[in-house]
């Protein structure tokens, strides 16, 4: 596997965010992730590629623990956030999942919640809601996910009243207000029109200066657009990760290079 | 950055965690232990006054005296009159329902009936049934009328237990038999039917099961508590067990209250008897039918 | 496939008509109309029930008024100096039923909660069919609970008790229908979609935070519908207050004093011997028809609400 790459990336000199060792995920008895290596630079995008059932998904809610949600999941090995191993069994996934924020594939906002109800969730569901800085941060994290425009005269309204690819800058908007660390997208743009995609596209790279990002994405082009790192999945496997221009130019394994190719997929 | 991920920091969380399932289990646990001390007393109080004096003995003013006949047998010919009753026409409601009216707008309007109907309160059914079967008809206090009115109170059971049993046929099984040149209604009689017997019959027992327990509806159409004989007949005046229960639960004498425990340890136990047949009647029809219970 | 070749045998004497649209053998036609007929038993019985408590109310409004009916605070049709207010009944109904959802409602979400979001897999199979049993009891038994048990126990933390109150029959009926909430409550928790659970958890919530602020807030229309369904079964409950609450009228929300139900009202005229076609005969008609009203009201309001969560 060619991975060692990867760690030299990124902003020069800086720690990788993520350092992850020996990565295994399991369903019960039946493992999806054999043993990944890789490490993640901080800020900037990160592209995980491979086909269907590849671990991609699984490998990234390694990630913040939430593989582990489901019954009977689990996963070992070592994963570093900021030198921290976040499977050390003195941690608590609850804060985690504070500082790695996650995006999903299909828009989630809660439709019981406003919009400016929904952006403030992280804050109200962590108990950390202060009513003084409620419209700054509304107002902010809008601004960020560039929504703001689009709905600062009716932050009142029912989250779930927007266009798909609002509803997904909502959910943004919800993740970057708890200011986390890393935001970890899963197939952000999937359930989206192109223009919507495009726009997305847009908004990470505006973000990808402030955050650590790793998104998940089954299209290639967009791998290619939007990152600067890609790992390539197969088959609950690391076969390469390196940066983005090589991976796609000059893949050292023929499995890469058979998936940018299109041989499968 | 660096905010602290580790556990110690957060530690009230998961102790809130804790005392909220803790009580909700204690939510969950409570109306069991309830049901069970409530059980367990009534055993006791009554169990040691179930002789054969008791069961063969007709009420009377001295609650030592007083037995459960004409009860006990009154409840059993209403059951037996109910199940005739409500049978045949929840079933063939259901085999309307589901064999023929699928699309129309009858079939829309007997749905929405029947569902309005399973939320009426009993004593509604009860009122139905004195001025409808009672004096309309003319058929006076009677075991008829009783029978009347408790049949139409558990229809919709029978009607929605049977509806789920023929629905377990396959629609293949059907169309296979109409693909010979066999009637709708030959089908349904000679193939559906006998396949979703199981779970009629069950419906039925249950639906019996349900109107075993029933007081308010038989108070209205006129049950006796204090008979001095067997009902003879269709139109005869009846009593019922849970009839006598109340009646005796209404005296203030203690022993009448001890009667009343017995009585419903009775009742109880006839209600558990004919659950029981129920899963054996089920169990061993589908072992027949060469399904899994 | 015996018996569908057996059902095949017995056709060969079948017109070619039988392909065309409903059924042409006479024998069949009849079998159609009675299966008919058997499913309009319950448009009926609902026409039966409408017209016998129409005919009557009608009548007893003839002799009373319909003002003093809904507005007066005494209900003394049996003496003689006679008051026909309804309100007496209500209050006594009302006040068993509120103190039976004051019990079922937190016991009955919180079971609902454990089962939906805590429980494994072989733990909610087992308490499921426990919650059910309770609600198979039939409701002379619980009537005998609340009089032998439950009013002795309070009286010795409530001396000022009195033997018939609203307050034990209350709390035992709010026993019987914690299956009813539990059960919907769980169903409506079960069928908010994972995605919103995984969204709370992926801000950093823990999973109180993701019950109470968002799973519950989502099915609120749910629950509500199990908990209106639950009072009207409360409302409509005869046995336990019968037994229990007393079966004197009065205008209170007192739980400690003996009152009147509705229901109690409608039994203890028919245990006694109140002549066909008078006035007070026909009470329990008039008792009968609000309470339908009421009961009737709250099942289509919980039906609407359970569709319109169905349908978010």
């Amino acid at each position: 596997m060619y991975m060692s790459s990867a760690s030299t990336h990124g902003s020069i000199g800086q720690p990788p965010k993520y350092s992850v060792k020996g990565l295994r995920a399991l369903f019960g008895s039946h493992e999806v992730l054999h043993g990944v290596d890789i490490d993640i630079p901080a800020k900037g995008v990160t592209a995980v590629i491979g086909p269907s059932g590849c671990g991609k998904s699984t490998f990234v809610r390694c990630l913040n623990r939430m593989h582990e949600l489901v019954v009977a999941a689990r996963a070992e090995g070592t994963v570093a956030l900021d030198g921290e191993d976040i499977y050390a069994h003195d941690v608590d996934p609850v804060l985690l999942r504070r500082r790695v924020g996650m995006v999903f594939q299909k828009p989630n906002p809660f439709p019981t919640m406003s919009i400016r109800n929904n952006v403030l969730a992280g804050k109200y569901l962590t108990h950390t809601h202060r009513r003084a800085e409620a419209d700054a941060i509304v107002e902010s994290a809008l601004r960020k996910a560039a929504l703001w425009d689009e709905v600062k005269d009716r932050l009142n309204a029912q989250g779930s009243g927007l266009s798909g690819g609002q509803q997904q800058r909502l959910c943004i908007a919800r993740a970057i207000a708890v200011e986390p660390d890393v935001l970890l997208m899963d197939e952000p743009c999937s359930a989206l029109d192109p223009i919507a995609t495009a726009r997305i596209e847009d908004l990470i790279h505006e973000l990808k200066d402030q955050y650590t990002m790793v998104i998940v994405t089954h299209n290639m082009q967009q791998a290619a657009r939007v990152s600067d790192q890609t790992a390539f999945f197969l088959q609950g496997d690391l076969v390469e990760a390196g940066p983005t221009n090589t991976i796609f130019t000059k893949p050292k394994d023929s499995r890469t290079e058979d998936y940018i190719t299109g041989k499968f997929g | 950055m660096g905010r602290s991920i580790r556990r110690a920091d957060n530690g009230r969380a998961k102790l809130y965690e804790r005392i909220f399932v803790a009580m909700c289990i204690g939510a969950v646990l409570l109306p069991a232990i309830t049901l069970l001390g409530l059980l367990l007393s009534l055993l006791s109080d009554g169990l040691p006054r179930l002789s054969w004096d008791f069961f063969t003995s007709f009420p009377s003013r001295k609650a030592e005296l007083a037995g459960i006949l004409p009860s006990a047998v009154g409840t059993l010919y209403l059951m037996a009159l109910t199940a005739v009753i409500a049978l045949p026409l929840g079933v063939g409601a259901a085999i309307y329902l589901e064999e023929y009216g699928r699309k129309r707008k009858l079939a829309t309007i007997i749905e929405i009936n029947i569902a309005n109907l399973a939320g009426v309160p009993s004593v509604i059914y009860g009122l139905l049934g004195l001025g409808l079967f009672v004096r309309t008809l003319g058929m006076g206090r009677s075991l008829i009328a009783g029978a009347c009115t408790l049949a139409l109170l558990v229809l919709p059971v029978v009607v929605v237990a049977s509806r789920e049993a023929l629905r377990t046929v396959p629609m293949g099984t059907r169309e296979a038999c109409l693909a010979l040149g066999a009637t709708r209604w030959q089908t349904i009689r000679q193939v559906v039917l006998p396949q979703s017997l199981p779970g009629v019959l069950t419906g039925c027992i249950l639906a019996v099961s349900r109107a075993m327990g029933e007081t308010a509806p038989l108070v209205l159409v006129g049950a006796l508590s204090y008979v001095t004989f067997l009902p003879d007949g269709l139109d005869a005046p009846f009593s019922a067990l849970p009839i006598q229960i109340f009646n005796w639960v209404s005296r203030p004498q203690p022993a009448f209250l001890v009667n009343a425990a017995a009585a419903i340890v009775v009742l109880l136990g006839m209600m558990l008897v004919l659950n029981a047949i129920a899963v054996v009647v089920r169990d061993r029809m589908q072992m027949k039918l060469g399904r899994p219970a | 496939m015996e018996a569908i070749a057996g059902v095949a045998g017995n056709t060969h004497d079948v017109s070619r008509s039988q392909f065309r649209g409903r059924a042409k053998k006479p024998s069949e036609r009849v079998i159609e109309v009675l299966l008919v007929l058997s499913g309009l038993i319950s448009v009926f019985t609902t026409a039966g029930i409408l017209y016998t408590l129409a005919a009557e109310t009608f009548a007893f409004f003839e002799h009373v008024s319909i003002l003093e009916f809904v507005t007066s605070t005494e209900w003394t049709p049996l003496f003689a100096d006679k008051h026909f207010g309804i309100l007496p009944l209500v209050a006594g109904t009302v006040l068993t039923s509120g103190i039976a959802i004051a019990v079922a409602l937190p016991f009955g979400l919180m079971a609902a909660i454990y089962l939906s979001e805590f429980a494994p897999s072989w733990a909610r199979r087992a308490l499921k069919p426990t919650l059910e049993l309770l609600a198979g009891v039939p409701t002379i038994v619980y009537g005998y609970f609340a009089l032998v048990f439950v009013t002795p126990l309070l009286q010795k933390v409530m001396p000022s008790l009195s033997g018939f109150n609203a307050l034990s029959a209350g709390l035992v009926m709010g026993i019987m229908i914690i299956p009813m909430i539990s059960s919907l409550s769980e169903d409506a928790l079960a069928s908010v979609s994972n995605s919103l659970r995984e969204a709370a958890y992926g801000l950093g919530s823990t999973k109180l935070s993701a019950i109470f602020r968002v799973v519950v807030p989502a099915a609120t229309s749910g629950v509500a519908a199990s908990v209106i369904l639950a009072a009207s079964r409360a409302i409509g409950e005869t046995m336990i207050v019968a037994i229990a609450a007393g079966q004197q009228p009065r205008f209170t929300l007192d739980p400690r004093v003996p009152i009147e139900t509705m229901t109690t009202y409608i039994v203890q005229i028919s245990m006694g011997d109140v002549p066909t076609g008078t006035v007070e005969y026909r009470t329990i008609f008039a008792v009968g028809s609000t309470l339908f009203l009421m009961t009737f009201v709250m099942n289509v309001f919980s039906q609407r609400l359970a569709r319109k969560f169905r349908e978010r």
